[in-house]
């Protein structure tokens, strides 16, 4: 190897997706650094989300999905043959767009994870909701009542239960598929301090429609348009002083 | 202008009665059904009745023989019929790739759902009393009614598991799950109620048939109770048939009366059909 790939948490080289006939993805390369948060902007349709879902292999279940080019994560092929697809999403955590806890109690939500692992010690999964419950910031607001059903609670705090959720698995790397787009403003507030505070642990991936918040929370922005990416570069740098024509006109409102 | 909206009202007004009407006629039809048949056949039912073997005098005769043999086929055609046609629905539904083979069994189940019973009766008699060697037994007649209702305990799987939000196997797949996991820890249980409803409406539909069971042979004259699946046996639908055919009285009584039994498990069935279904769509809402 001629670079040290090991130093980017996620590695992707020519990647090129299609859907049957449709080319969705167009020859897109980039890397993530550990701990950053990085937003995936364009207009809907551009391959944001596509890409996103590449990452931990949602897309495997769509017919007619077909890819080229490789994508690594510390250095690994994830889409090798020897790669356990279950194993690398327990390494890639994903947050929805629209909040889906299951129709289970708090408890059994952020448990999960670790129940399909074959972990049952009650210590284990006890200590386990309570860490993730406080990462994701609701710990305090449910800690009463967690027998409840998840779906009794408002949709900011739902949201907030599906990250605790993701986090309980001990993921390296979170995606957020607009994680706060179905949120009111307090609830999608309290979201975006949340990414704040995990960065330390985790390195994000966040799609978003919301320049607002790209520019609030992430540290480096890939603009993607019609399949394409067409800037990649620290937040400041693409909403100061966008290189192309195309990216100012986006982040301007002049389309989207 | 205003005559206008009058008569657009008796417009509307008309099509409601004639909706009551019609609801009405479906409803006189199975209360003067209930009515007729409780009057002459209610009287019949006592210990004796439900106690007594077959017999040539009428009010000698009764039900036990074919009361088991219903409760007998009913357990062994669950026992065949459920797991088959559960796990059928959730492979077309869940695993099952969605290509032109698939809608082609999609079609096939569906058309299987709309065969006429004698024509399942015809089958089995050739591949399970003949070519099998079963018999004219439980077992026969058993399997008989599972492939009957079969069909209806796929498409019933498959509409329930349909009305999973995708989301929640996404999210299940999203935490690392495989798709048997993701299958029986949300999807399954997000379904049950759907799933078990479909299949008693499935079993109270297969403990009524008659034809099917004609046809292999199951109209015999049994006087010992069958103590298992390869014995003979004979249901209440072929007893009630068989006693209409007599020409006295005191048996058309007695058949009136094997209804009211038949129509009773029937009932009950769906009534704790509607039950669960109640009580499982308070617990999930999405």
């Amino acid at each position: 190897m001629v670079t040290d790939m090991t130093t980017h948490k996620l590695d992707a080289q020519n990647v090129n997706v299609y859907y049957d006939q449709a080319h969705v993805i167009r020859d897109v390369s980039l890397t993530i650094e550990a701990n950053t948060v990085t937003a995936f902007i364009g207009p809907s349709g551009c391959g944001k989300s596509t890409f996103l879902r590449l990452i931990n292999r949602m897309n495997d279940y769509i017919d007619g999905f077909r890819k080229t080019g490789t994508i690594l994560i510390d250095g690994e092929d994830i889409y090798d043959k020897k790669v356990r697809v279950e194993e690398l999403r327990k390494k890639i955590g994903m947050v929805f767009q629209k909040p889906n806890p299951f129709p289970k109690s708090i408890y059994e939500n952020v448990i999960y994870g670790l129940r399909i692992q074959g972990i049952n010690k009650k210590s284990i999964l006890d200590e386990t909701v309570e860490r993730s419950l406080r990462r994701a910031a609701i710990w305090d607001e449910v800690k009463d009542n967690l027998n409840k059903s998840a779906l009794s609670l408002s949709g900011g705090q739902q949201q907030r239960i599906c990250i605790a959720r993701t986090l309980a698995v001990e993921p390296s790397i979170v995606l957020m598929d607009e994680p706060a787009s179905a949120l009111d403003p307090i609830s999608t507030a309290k979201i975006e301090e949340l990414i704040h505070e995990l960065k330390s642990q985790y390195t994000i991936i966040i799609v978003t429609h919301n320049m607002q918040q790209a520019g609030r929370v992430s540290d480096k922005v890939a603009f993607f348009y019609i399949g394409e990416l067409i800037e990649y570069s620290a937040t400041k740098e693409i909403f100061i002083n966008p290189k192309k024509e195309l990216t100012q006109n986006y982040i301007t409102g002049r389309f989207g | 202008m205003s005559k206008r909206i009058d008569i657009n009202r008796i417009k509307d007004n008309l099509f409601r009665y004639v909706g009551i009407g019609c609801t009405l006629f479906g409803l006189l039809m199975l209360g003067f059904f209930l009515y007729s048949v409780l009057r002459e056949g209610l009287p019949r039912l006592n210990a004796q009745f439900f106690s007594s073997l077959p017999s040539r005098k009428p009010e000698e005769a009764g039900i036990l023989i074919p009361l088991f043999g219903t409760i007998w086929v009913m357990v062994l055609t669950s026992l065949i019929s459920i797991p088959l046609g559960v796990a059928s629905g959730i492979y077309l539904e869940e695993y099952g790739k969605k290509n032109r083979l698939a809608s082609l069994i999609e079609i096939n189940i569906t058309n299987l759902a709309g065969v006429p019973s004698i024509i399942y009766g015809l089958l089995a008699l050739e591949i399970f009393v003949r070519i099998l060697g079963l018999g004219k037994s439980l077992l026969s007649g058993s399997l008989t009614l599972a492939l009957l209702i079969l069909p209806i305990i796929i498409v019933a799987t498959r509409e329930a598991l349909k009305a999973v939000p995708k989301t929640i196997r996404e999210a299940s797949f999203a935490l690392g799950a495989t798709k048997w996991q993701t299958t029986w820890f949300q999807v399954l249980p997000a379904s049950a109620g759907g799933i078990v409803t479909g299949v008693i409406l499935a079993i109270s539909r297969a403990i009524g048939e008659t034809a099917p069971l004609i046809v292999i042979g199951a109209m015999l004259y049994i006087t010992t109770l069958p103590s298992s699946p390869m014995d003979d046996f004979s249901v209440l639908p072929i007893q009630i048939f068989n006693w209409l055919s007599r020409p006295q009285k005191g048996f058309i009584i007695n058949a009136t009366a094997a209804i009211i039994v038949l129509l009773a498990i029937t009932f009950i069935l769906n009534g704790i059909a509607i039950y669960l279904r109640n009580r499982w769509q308070k617990k999930v809402k999405w």
